[in-house]
């Protein structure tokens, strides 16, 4: 078999469904073995920064891996984004790239970039394939190291000559490596440690990130959170782990977090942070962090622990089993949540609830961006995915649909991607073609990322496209409004296309929205239309800004509020 | 606090470049590092010399560890330990110092390993700080060259870094 049929047999037999890229010179090898076989699913993008957002969307929905297939040269360069876009939220990908032929590696060939050299700082590992004897075994521990542990993207560069060369076919079921084995269980004598102070907690606070959602934890997370009555809070990776809907949530948490959420992190006395790595959008200033709080800290990355903040109960495991076995050691044990105390706390919390810091000007004439996210939440019942670009929407989106589910809410993060959130429906909508599909986007995002209409009218994808579009870069322009002085400094965006026209152009529906009257009834019509891409673009007001907010350098409870 | 740090790592191409990235990526210093294969060619042995605080140092071990071609790893400076380094120093020997210098390079265990009418070049070996002192001793004005290969280390005793 050549490199190139044996590539298609490893992906078939990893149990692949899906691969996004876009062909060049030294993949043709492979494409014309992919275009001989109908079992794996191409889907042919129009940029291949559009091809790791889709297998992204698709692993961040489905929690399989997402699988990539890009040329040499620019094929890969492109795609570098969207690699780094998902090793800073830790999403399990494989990536295949074309290089030019191994004779020709180093010799500044046509299309040729060092491919392993330019992703080595954005992967978890790569690998360059010199011998087609190695090839299965290479893709074998591509998938494996991609999905365990903490998930990551993983690149296999594949030169020209090793897809044509022959040899037998065979796929390991499964691999073992001597350098790398991820540990899963968690140390039982810490946990116990961890269950005994939590349940003598006076004020505790719980705050939960991605790694719920990608460890598939919210199932025991909710369960135990319930069991304790305590508050709780997720991150904007960690939306969904826990039922939004739920009146022990807090909200987000950070620098757009809730003033309850924040508040209550301030003044909590011991902290169960699961999954989440107390990143600076989440921290405000170190220095001001949790000052009286004890911290439990559960990851799955021993390099997560005690990398921002000490921590006084490291717990190293996958949070799934770790809160497992912190389930079973809080129905054996006598001890049990501090009763009076818990009262006082939740009274405490309760006043800071009563601020309402997600409220707006509702009686305005102009489109409060806030409003289109509420209407969107109800007319989809809140169980809509829900991708979304990078911005003020992006803020406003996770704030105001309450999401109840893991893997609904699909955004960039970490690496903070304008351009990810079309793409990115376009990965889910596949995986899930009977669902609800939005992406919540904004005039400046959306057009980093535009030309993927065209592959959504291939594919007939009907994903609902929310354009909050105030004519402004909305967030840049919020902190020049608030620390430059209003010196709105290259946010304006000027010679806007026409939105409608321009959606109709690749063959899908465009509405656009002027007045608040008209978001419900739009957003109702665009549903309706269940087999088409409809492209709403809400005209909302220029000015809105994100609240609450922390400013740089303030501590959690130095918030900003409207 | 200065750190040896000692790693096990798969012989392959890329996996020096890959401790080297993290280094540079992260901002951490490395004061000297040097690698070859062991006994067993399949693996690679590394010493790295750094500098941090504690903090700082737990997290290099750790990003260390969290790389797939890191096998195994150990903070040397954690218990008893040997280090040593290898000079090859190129001294001028026109001043009609060649006494000297023969003298004082047999102070220092060196040997005299090349030789021409108006150059030695010794080779030494010991603790950075005694390298140090050799090339204090020699006076910088005297020396036309010199190659310190980078700390070298193992444990005291029975512990032993291997697989």
């Amino acid at each position: 078999m050549t490199g190139a049929d044996i590539f298609v047999r490893c992906l078939r037999d990893e149990g692949v469904d899906f691969v996004f890229g876009y062909p060049g010179g030294a993949v043709l090898h492979i494409y014309d073995a992919l275009g001989q076989q109908d079992k794996l699913k191409h889907i042919l993008v129009r940029h291949e920064q559009g091809a790791t957002h889709a297998a992204d969307g698709y692993a961040r929905a489905t929690g399989r891996p997402g699988v990539v297939l890009v040329t040499s040269g620019p094929g890969l360069t492109n795609a570098v984004t969207g690699i780094a876009t998902a090793y800073m939220d830790s999403i399990p990908m494989v990536i295949f790239s074309g290089q030019v032929p191994t004779h020709l590696i180093g010799n500044d060939a046509f299309q040729e970039v060092d491919n392993v050299g330019i992703t080595r700082p954005c992967v978890k590992h790569n690998f360059l394939v010199k011998d087609v004897k190695d090839l299965a075994t290479t893709i074998k521990k591509a998938f494996y190291i991609a999905t365990t542990g903490r998930p990551g993207p993983v690149l296999v560069d594949l030169p020209k000559d090793v897809t044509a060369q022959k040899t037998e076919y065979s796929y390991p079921k499964q691999v073992t490596m001597r350098s790398y084995n991820p540990t899963v269980k968690g140390h039982t004598g810490q946990i116990k440690k961890a269950v005994k102070l939590l349940l003598s907690a006076q004020r505790p606070m719980i705050y939960t990130g991605g790694g719920v959602i990608l460890g598939n934890a919210a199932e025991p997370l909710t369960e135990l959170t319930r069991a304790l009555g305590y508050p709780i809070t997720n991150t904007l990776m960690g939306l969904g782990g826990y039922p939004a809907s739920d009146k022990q949530f807090l909200g987000m948490l950070g620098m757009h977090g809730t003033y309850e959420a924040n508040m209550a992190m301030h003044g909590c006395d011991v902290l169960f942070a699961v999954g989440a790595r107390f990143d600076d959008r989440v921290t405000g200033n170190i220095e001001k962090f949790c000052p009286t709080a004890k911290i439990i800290h559960i990851d799955i990355d021993p390099s997560s622990i005690a990398k921002n903040v000490k921590v006084d109960i490291p717990i190293v495991g996958c949070v799934d089993t770790v809160l497992r076995e912190m389930l079973d050691l809080l129905k054996e044990s006598k001890q049990k949540p501090g009763h009076d105390a818990l009262k006082a706390w939740w009274h405490q919390i309760n006043e800071w609830r009563g601020k309402d810091c997600l409220k707006y000007d509702d009686t305005s004439e102009l489109i409060k961006p806030q409003y289109v996210i509420e209407k969107l939440y109800e007319v989809t019942k809140g169980d809509a995915f829900v991708t979304s670009d990078v911005g003020q929407h992006q803020m406003w989106a996770a704030q105001y649909y309450g999401f109840d589910k893991p893997r609904r809410w699909i955004n960039s993060g970490g690496l903070g991607t304008m351009g990810f959130g079309l793409p990115a429906a376009m990965g889910v909508q596949f995986a899930y073609p009977d669902d609800i599909v939005a992406c919540v986007t904004g005039e400046g995002s959306i057009q980093m990322c535009i030309q993927e209409l065209s592959t959504c009218l291939q594919y007939k994808l009907p994903i609902k496209i929310i354009n909050l579009n105030n004519r402004y870069l909305g967030m840049v322009r919020q902190w020049q409004e608030f620390f430059y002085e209003k010196r709105y400094s290259m946010s304006y965006m000027e010679s806007l296309p026409d939105f409608v026209m321009l959606a109709e152009s690749y063959g899908h529906v465009g509405m656009k929205i002027e007045q608040p009257a008209d978001v419900e009834p739009a957003l109702k019509e665009a549903l309706k239309l269940k087999d088409r891409l409809v492209f709403m673009d809400f005209i909302t007001d220029q000015k809105e800004n994100v609240f609450p907010m922390i400013p740089a350098g303030a501590g959690l409870n130095e918030m900003i509020l409207l | 606090m200065r750190r040896i740090i000692s790693l096990l790592l798969e012989n392959e191409a890329g996996a020096l470049s890959r401790v080297a990235g993290l280094f540079s990526a992260r901002g951490y210093n490395i004061e000297s590092l040097t690698v070859a294969p062991t006994e067993d060619p399949s693996l690679s042995r590394m010493t790295i010399v750094t500098r941090g605080s504690e903090e700082i140092i737990e997290q290099i071990t750790k990003q260390l560890n969290k790389l797939i071609d890191v096998v195994k790893l150990m903070d040397l400076t954690e218990g008893g330990h040997i280090e040593r380094e290898m000079m090859l120093i190129k001294i001028s020997t026109t001043d009609g110092n060649r006494e000297d210098i023969k003298r004082l390079s047999d102070i220092f265990r060196g040997r005299v390993i090349d030789v021409t009418g108006s150059t030695y070049t010794v080779e030494l070996t010991g603790a950075g700080d005694k390298l140090d002192a050799f090339i204090e001793a020699v006076g910088r004005a005297q020396i036309l060259e010199t190659v310190r290969s980078g700390v070298s280390g193992i444990a005291r005793g029975e512990k032993s870094l291997n697989i």
